[in-house]
């Protein structure tokens, strides 16, 4: 069996996901038998070879003309190189970079897909996928035909540390094949000067749809005012443009590991999950019982935000 | 600029979702469906486009749930046409859909295609990419700004951090919208009344192919409760105290 994995390298740095997908990968070549090989594509990404050890083989295609990972031009590199090898499972991070990649491989290579995917078993020599659906309510076990598959990982589904090894067994350098750029990388644009660097607090309360209209956002920022904290969000909040986008946690914003995270009116999907399953105490209110938030939450409230925040806010004053 | 949006019908979370007897997918019989909410974004950003620079929309959906109210929805927005494909769509993987809105797309004309960049049902995958594949065009996905400069169209994408990347995209091209430049407008009912007078919905049968997805499921389950959180019940102050009491505990108050 051949396992690959392409790691994400862009602005000069390796991305966590890259290193929870190695490990991963790792862990199903022990139980399974594979070699492990890892795609290493990119503008300057050759000096990170020697950070991808448990790769029996890293493939290296270092090029200026692929920096910003335009996916158009990525797809089509990586089908180059994979369809002569023959792999049957490929890792990707169900990332922004994987989504782009992952399903053309996928057609084009005339391979089974999986997204939201949390783990890879082995079980009698198959392999059954895990993937976290229905905005992280469902897990859904799946046999991939033949045993081949290309995977889109959910970050944070994987230990990274898992993943880190130093050292190069063997390594192949690749050229470039002369491809079209019919989406042509332009620019990074970075956020300017942040009001708030949510990454730094100790404290987050963060709200989500339940918050329900944009004065009652007012709450939310009391209650992390009495806290000494930062007020944060997931993503709906922010694109009904309550809060700036500097303030998201979660898969299109910050990953946060505050020592409290207050989990306001959110329901817990895996795009914002990534962001905080890390803080040391979450605590959750959502009036849905089943949302996915109390799964990782280590207190929960079924209940409305707008009747407990403000008798929260009352019974945090009087004891000051 | 002529813009399709194909669009997803997916199963409503605010409901309680159950599994089938047979272990392997949902029960939908008391299921409500509503669309996919990305795929509300892209309709929201054809019609922002077709505002900015003129054009036409058309919405195309699969008959699942209450889709006529999605697509009376949308014209009163502004969607200038509506195709609702009919079928038997019990499953409705991406693999399948979108070998289905190929078949029906590909003899349309068109300068941009928008869906929204995934659904929660994307097992498979998402559909934007294999529309994209099938059709031969370029895709990119998680794009939430969208300009056309100089006759080249440009879009932003989100990485993590806030980070965008801008590109430059030939069209045709696919783009799975992530979010539109403004939150969906809101349409008063009497609007969607009105629209549910003088807009016409066509329809058109989905055509017959088989596509595998290559891959089986084996079971559906719901997350272990056990392993979550410690529930903290009663009324609002008392819940209040045990919060504030837990707080002062840690030592954080």
């Amino acid at each position: 069996m051949k396992i690959f994995v392409f790691p994400e390298i862009y602005q000069g740095e390796i991305k966590e996901i890259s290193f929870e997908i190695l490990g991963l990968a790792r862990e199903v070549k022990e139980k399974i038998g594979a070699d492990l090989y890892v795609l290493l594509v990119g503008k300057g990404v050759k000096e990170f070879a020697s950070q991808f050890g448990l790769a029996d083989k890293v493939l290296v295609l270092d090029n200026e003309k692929l920096e910003g990972i335009s996916p158009f031009v990525y797809q089509n590199v990586l089908f180059q190189i994979l369809k002569e090898r023959q792999p049957d499972l490929v890792l990707f991070g169900h990332t922004s970079v994987g989504m782009d990649i992952g399903g053309f491989i996928a057609l084009k290579l005339n391979l089974p897909m999986v997204a939201f995917c949390k783990n890879i078993k082995v079980e009698n020599g198959n392999l059954v996928t895990t993937s976290l659906i229905y905005g992280g309510k469902i897990l859904a076990d799946a046999k991939v035909i033949d045993n081949k598959a290309i995977c889109l990982v959910l970050p944070g589904s994987y230990s990274a540390e898992k993943g880190k090894e130093e050292g190069i067994k063997e390594i192949e350098e690749l050229s470039l094949p002369e491809i079209e750029e019919k989406i042509r990388f332009e620019k990074f644009i970075v956020p300017e000067v942040e009001d708030v660097d949510i990454t730094k607090e100790d404290i987050i309360v963060a709200v989500g749809r339940g918050i329900q209209s944009q004065e009652n956002l007012e709450l939310a920022e009391e209650l992390a005012n009495l806290l000494g904290g930062a007020l944060a969000a997931s993503r709906p909040v922010v694109d009904q443009g309550w809060l700036p986008l500097t303030r998201v946690v979660g898969r299109s914003g910050k990953t946060v590991k505050p020592k409290l995270y207050f989990s306001l009116g959110i329901s817990g999907a895996p795009e914002h999950v990534e962001g905080m399953k890390d803080a040391s105490l979450i605590i959750a209110i959502n009036t849905d019982p089943s949302a996915p938030i109390f799964q990782i939450a280590h207190y929960g409230v079924v209940g409305d935000i707008l009747d407990i925040v403000p008798a929260l806010v009352e019974e945090i004053k009087a004891r000051k | 600029m002529k813009i399709i949006v194909p669009i997803k019908m997916v199963p409503d979370l605010v409901e309680e979702l159950e599994i089938d007897e047979s272990g392997k997918k949902l029960d939908t019989s008391f299921l409500r469906f509503i669309i996919n909410e990305a795929d509300d974004h892209a309709i929201e950003e054809a019609v922002i486009l077709k505002e900015k620079y003129g054009g036409e929309v058309t919405v195309i959906a699969p008959d699942i749930g209450e889709v006529d109210d999605v697509l009376y929805a949308a014209a009163a927005k502004g969607v200038d046409k509506l195709i609702k494909i009919i079928g038997d769509f019990e499953e409705l993987n991406s693999h399948l859909y979108a070998s289905i809105l190929t078949e029906i797309i590909k003899n349309m004309q068109y300068d941009l295609i928008l869906t929204g960049c995934e659904a929660i049902t994307d097992i498979d995958g998402q559909t934007g990419i294999f529309l994209a594949t099938n059709l031969v065009l370029p895709y990119i996905g998680l794009v939430s700004k969208f300009d056309k400069k100089n006759g080249y169209f440009y879009v932003s994408k989100e990485f993590p951090g806030g980070v965008y990347g801008e590109y430059k995209v030939e069209l045709p091209a696919v783009l799975g919208v992530m979010t539109a430049e403004r939150p969906p407008r809101y349409v008063p009912v009497a609007k969607i009344r009105a629209a549910m007078k003088s807009a016409q919905i066509e329809e058109i049968d989905a055509p017959e192919i088989e596509v595998e997805t290559g891959i089986e499921i084996e079971r559906m389950y719901m997350p272990e409760v056990g392993k979550g959180a410690e529930i903290i019940e009663g009324e609002p102050e008392e819940v209040a105290k045990k919060i504030a009491e837990l707080l002062q505990n840690k030592g954080i108050l």
